[in-house]
């Protein structure tokens, strides 16, 4: 039951519209502050970026590292896991409830190939950092001009 | 049961922002609204806060007419040589309040901190009960 709780599928559509929306951002707000856009599907993300590669960010308290799954094939990065639910006793009941819990996964396209093999995450006070570096024979390339 | 799971954790993707009442804040970084479960067991109540990005030193808990008060702020995230050019989240500080009922044994308040969750653990009063032993007459 927990499991179909997630949108745990690849929605091409929305990775689309995303993939759009990263270029247009690229292209435009080089000089502005970023604009806050709705996340599709949990959890947020933020990218950092620079020439060599990218950092993700990712808020996810309460997970233990141990549920997290991360993954990168070619250009897209998966971090899926599971927030596990309070274990309450015999007798104790919730008062409220608010924070979400179970099974989440979602994938991220970048705008680069990643070198899978140098990827390095972090995880500290339940924010996740990932760093991927672009691959090499990704990266552009300077042409050195002669003269004839 | 499903669905409300599925409907707490897409509202989890958006944080609430702390309106502001009378008194402004003299950071300028906004504050959220932490996401709380509050649950009784026999002889506590139970207080689970997400605040990602707070670690054990940067958490107040202060307790003031009854009133218990959790913030937790969050440093900045920079990384050199990186730009930000797209953001689903913002990164803030977090504030809220709590009016807390009069069974509270306001001394014995613990909290630990583990991967941006506060957890507080408010234990009551114990009840005191006395038997009364009937002498015969």
């Amino acid at each position: 039951m927990l499991e179909r709780a997630y949108r745990s599928f690849f929605n091409p559509v929305d990775e689309a519209l995303l993939w759009r929306g990263f270029m247009n951002r690229l292209l435009s707000d080089w000089l502005g502050a970023v604009e806050n856009r709705p996340a599709p599907t949990y959890p947020a993300m933020n990218v950092w970026m620079n020439e060599d590669g990218a950092i993700v960010t990712a808020e996810l308290p309460g997970i233990a590292p141990e549920d997290l799954d991360i993954a990168v094939v070619g250009d897209t990065l998966t971090v899926s896991g599971e927030r596990k639910p309070e274990e309450l006793q015999e007798g104790e009941t919730y008062h409220r409830r608010e924070r979400g819990y179970g099974k989440f996964s979602r994938a991220f396209q970048l705008p680069f190939e990643v070198e899978a093999d140098q990827v390095s995450a972090t995880f500290k006070n339940g924010v996740l950092h990932i760093t991927l570096p672009r691959a090499e024979a990704d990266k552009p390339r300077k042409i050195a001009v002669k003269t004839a | 049961m499903a669905n409300e799971t599925h409907d707490l954790q897409q509202q989890e993707v958006q944080k609430q922002e702390v309106e502001m009442q009378g008194a402004e804040r003299t950071r300028e970084q906004v504050a959220f609204i932490p996401r709380v479960d509050i649950y009784e067991t026999n002889d506590a109540m139970m207080m689970v806060a997400n605040m990602p990005g707070v670690d054990e030193n940067n958490v107040e808990i202060t307790l003031e007419k009854g009133v218990l008060t959790i913030k937790g702020y969050v440093p900045p995230t920079q990384f050199e040589g990186y730009s930000l050019v797209y953001a689903e989240y913002r990164e803030g500080d977090y504030e809220r309040s709590f009016t807390l009922s009069n069974d509270i044994n306001q001394e014995a308040i613990e909290a630990t901190m583990k991967d941006g969750v506060l957890r507080l653990r408010l234990p009551k009063i114990s009840p005191t009960t006395r038997k009364i032993a009937v002498k015969s007459a």
